[in-house]
């Protein structure tokens, strides 16, 4: 084995030999990070105790790390990292552009503030149970998925995620949420399964699994292979994962049965990486195709929303009610996308990172509503504003933000795609998303009227003060909904630029291949 | 169990099977094994173990609780991709060195940590699974 | 040959879809395990079949000689095998424990999650 003993071989045919710079180690970075914390925490079994500190500590690690990956892409373009040194596309590579780092950075941060909401949240048998190991998993997971480079390896990300989702949503392990899982699990199942047909499908026609490389060949196999047929599987796959009409079903199946913490960072996390996956693979991979089938999507988009809207409107549970905006949520994702250009996929990804945050938060406003009002039902559920009026304030604001009204962050994603739209003559879809953003007004006013500004009836459950550490991830999120609503500049160049991204992968193309075409 | 020649034979037969999981492990280099086949086989020996002698004495021979064993092998084969941090390298590069002892070569390398790594995870995950089961099917 | 085999995947996933519709937890159980190989059996001819040959660079040569089998879909199907037999074992113990708590594997009976007959809300107050 010793490399004496071998003639001199010419490994640049086969390696990477430039040297690695350090800051490339950022791309991989989030990933490592997760699973060495989620591996540390796994093994310290006897002192639970320290498990909150552990995450919550590596949590804002994670964050600090997607921060300094997103200041350099900004700076400096995209970046790879083939794992193993070798030479794309034969090596496994991971890429981190503007979208995937955007992603990367507001998944972090709604990971630590369900950390540190979690902190009050879940109990000692929890955590013995593994969530502080699951949520570390599940980051490294989500990380991986919106950082790599090559589409199987995407495949691979969405079951690390979805393992530890299944995990963490039977955490507790109540009669509702084994049903519940039930209907996530097969229906995920399901899911993964069509985007791995896809890639099988895409291998045999490609010949290569790297993004990338695929980008590039697709222009030359257009007139000789089914694209179509490809872009149509993976349009499914991920229109499962988002939970977009007419296959959105497991979502308000099972959303509202596990722990609150685990809905919040469902809410935030899950659907949107198939919406990122949606985004990569149709906007970048199948440009041609996207736009052959934007009808399609923008009749999805439609329904979804209005699905979405109206299922809010007529559910009585606080948690099913949000399960339902999120769908709605997706369905102006998908307008977006179905519009296209710089606007539509902009706005696209701009709405994406404003659900993500929103969400979240609201999701923590019905935990903390539970616990101050001691019930989810919106019929029993009364006088939240009287027992604490600076909750009643925060969650009036997300529900501004979830609505798209000004001056919170909902506001500029729906004005970016509704002006795309009217851009491009499609009236009916500005049409839909300004009724279905009124609707939502509505959904969220009755919610607020209904459980907050109605004179409580029943008797206070549990009026001693909330710990610090429940409100503060509320107040957070809230703060940087209004932050990007009041000054979204920087937000609204960077979504514009990672559109631009996308629509021209030239940049991303030299980053993994710096030599050009092989 | 009660089959006495069964008891008997079981340690006996765990040991052995120990031993030629981590033949397999480090085999599995350059020759068909590695650390997922000889994990299984470690995982297998520990099955007999605890079918003849009861779970409890498994648990004790292990020290450690199985999902603490899988976590190490995580943390294991993380840093041994973090190792290349160090050499200016991509993650996951294969690194080696020779340290000689004793007059023979020893090539030690990252790739063997990862698969050690790989060993330990099914080690304990599945070793976690067999155990909890016989202990249900004990009942 | 890959005509055949595609003939497979297609009786596969016939099988798998139509198991996959029983409203019965343990046929969907099936019906996933189905799925699961016939997704790694499309991978493998995807990637085009070719006998016997393994890739194996031999004696001085630095790169293949002829043909030989591709060992890529093979380190696909690897770990699709992986992940599938874990997704199949944890519905399976998920089916168990759903049988046990809910006592039905039936499910058009699992509507434990689903919302239960509430009074409608207040219009107004």
């Amino acid at each position: 084995m010793a490399a004496s003993t071998s003639p001199p071989v010419d490994f640049s045919a086969a390696l990477v030999m430039a040297p690695t710079a350090p800051a490339e180690w950022l791309v991989i970075l989030p990933v490592a990070w997760c699973l060495a914390i989620g591996a540390l925490l796994v093994m310290l079994r006897r002192p639970i105790g320290l498990h909150p500190t552990i995450a919550v500590a590596g949590l804002v690690g994670l964050v600090v790390i997607d921060g300094l990956l997103l200041h350099q892409i900004v700076r400096h373009g995209p970046m790879t990292m083939m794992m193993g040194r070798w030479l794309p596309p034969f090596g496994i590579a991971f890429t981190a552009d503007l979208m995937g780092a955007l992603f990367a950075l507001v998944a972090a941060i709604v990971a630590l503030a369900a950390g540190i909401f979690s902190i009050a949240d879940i109990n000692d048998s929890g955590r013995r149970y593994g969530f502080y190991p699951l949520l570390m998993v599940l980051m490294a997971g989500v990380s991986g998925a919106f950082l790599t480079g090559d589409i199987f390896n995407l495949y691979v990300w969405f079951e690390v995620l979805l393992i530890s989702s299944f995990g963490l949503l039977v955490l507790g392990s109540e009669r509702e949420q084994i049903d519940a899982s039930v209907k996530y699990g097969f229906l995920n199942l399901v899911a993964t399964t069509l985007f791995l047909i896809a890639t099988g499908y895409l291998y045999a026609v490609f010949g290569t699994l790297n993004m990338a490389d695929i980008a590039r060949k697709a222009e030359e196999l257009r007139s000789i292979a089914p694209l179509m047929t490809l872009a149509g599987l993976y349009m499914l796959a991920f229109a499962m994962k988002a939970a977009a009409f007419p296959v959105n079903f497991w979502l308000p199946a099972s959303y509202h049965t596990p722990r609150v913490v685990v809905s919040a960072l469902f809410a935030g996390l899950l659907t949107k990486v198939g919406i990122y996956a949606l985004i990569r693979v149709m906007v970048m991979l199948f440009p041609v195709e996207r736009e052959e089938l934007s009808f399609v999507l923008a009749i999805a988009g439609a329904l979804t929303m209005f699905v979405g809207v109206f299922g809010a409107l007529a559910q009585t549970d606080f948690r099913r009610l949000l399960g339902f905006l999120i769908i709605s949520g997706i369905g102006s994702v998908f307008a977006g996308v179905a519009v296209g250009g710089p606007g539509g996929i902009g706005g696209a990804i701009f709405y994406s990172l404003h659900s993500m945050l929103v969400m979240t938060g609201l999701y923590f406003a019905s935990g903390i509503a539970m616990r101050l009002g001691g019930s989810a039902s919106i019929v029993t559920l009364s006088g939240l504003y009287r027992r604490n009026v600076g909750f009643a304030a925060l969650t009036l604001m997300l529900c501004f933000a979830v609505s798209g009204l000004p001056p919170f962050s909902g506001f500029w994603p729906k004005v970016m795609l509704v002006k795309a739209a009217l851009d491009i003559g499609a009236w009916w879809l500005a049409a839909a998303l300004l009724i279905a953003g009124f609707l939502t007004t509505i959904a969220t006013g009755r919610l607020f009227l209904l459980a907050y500004w109605r004179d409580g009836t029943t008797p206070a459950v549990n009026v001693a003060a909330l710990p610090a550490t429940t409100m503060a991830p509320l107040a957070a999120l809230t703060l940087v909904a209004l932050l990007i609503g009041l000054y979204p500049e920087p937000l609204l160049s960077a979504v514009q630029s990672a559109a631009a991204g996308l629509a021209d992968p030239s940049a991303y193309e030299k980053s993994v291949f710096p030599g050009g075409r092989p | 169990m009660k089959s006495v020649i069964f008891r008997t034979v079981a340690p006996f037969l765990s040991s052995l099977m120990m031993l030629f999981s981590i033949f397999v492990l480090l085999r599995g280099h350059n020759e068909p094994g590695g650390g997922f086949i000889g994990g299984l086989i470690a995982v297998s020996a520990l099955a007999i173990y605890g079918i003849a002698n009861g779970v409890e004495t498994v648990r004790r021979a292990i020290l450690f609780h199985p999902m603490a064993i899988a976590g190490a092998g995580l943390l294991a084969a993380t840093v041994a991709g973090l190792i290349s941090l160090a050499a200016g390298v991509p993650f996951m590069t294969g690194l080696w060195i020779y340290p000689s002892a004793l007059g023979v070569e020893i090539p030690l390398s990252t790739v063997m940590l990862f698969d050690t790594g790989v060993y330990l995870v099914v080690v304990g995950a599945i070793s976690s699974v067999a155990l909890s089961l016989e202990e249900r099917g004990g009942e | 040959m890959e005509a055949w085999f595609a003939l497979l995947v297609g009786i596969f996933f016939t099988v798998a879809v139509y198991l996959m519709l029983s409203k019965f937890i343990i046929r969907m159980l099936l019906g996933v395990a189905v799925l699961g190989n016939a997704v790694n059996l499309l991978i493998f001819t995807g990637g085009r079949l070719m006998r016997e040959v393994p890739p194996v660079i031999v004696g001085d040569t630095e790169a293949l000689v002829g043909p030989a089998a591709n060992p890529l879909p093979q380190a696909l199907i690897l770990t699709a095998i992986v992940i599938s037999f874990s997704f199949f074992a944890f519905l399976l113990v998920l089916s168990w424990r759903a049988y046990e708590d809910l006592e039905t594997d039936n499910t058009d009976e699992m509507r434990v999650a689903e919302p239960k007959d509430e009074p409608a809300p207040p219009l107004g107050y």
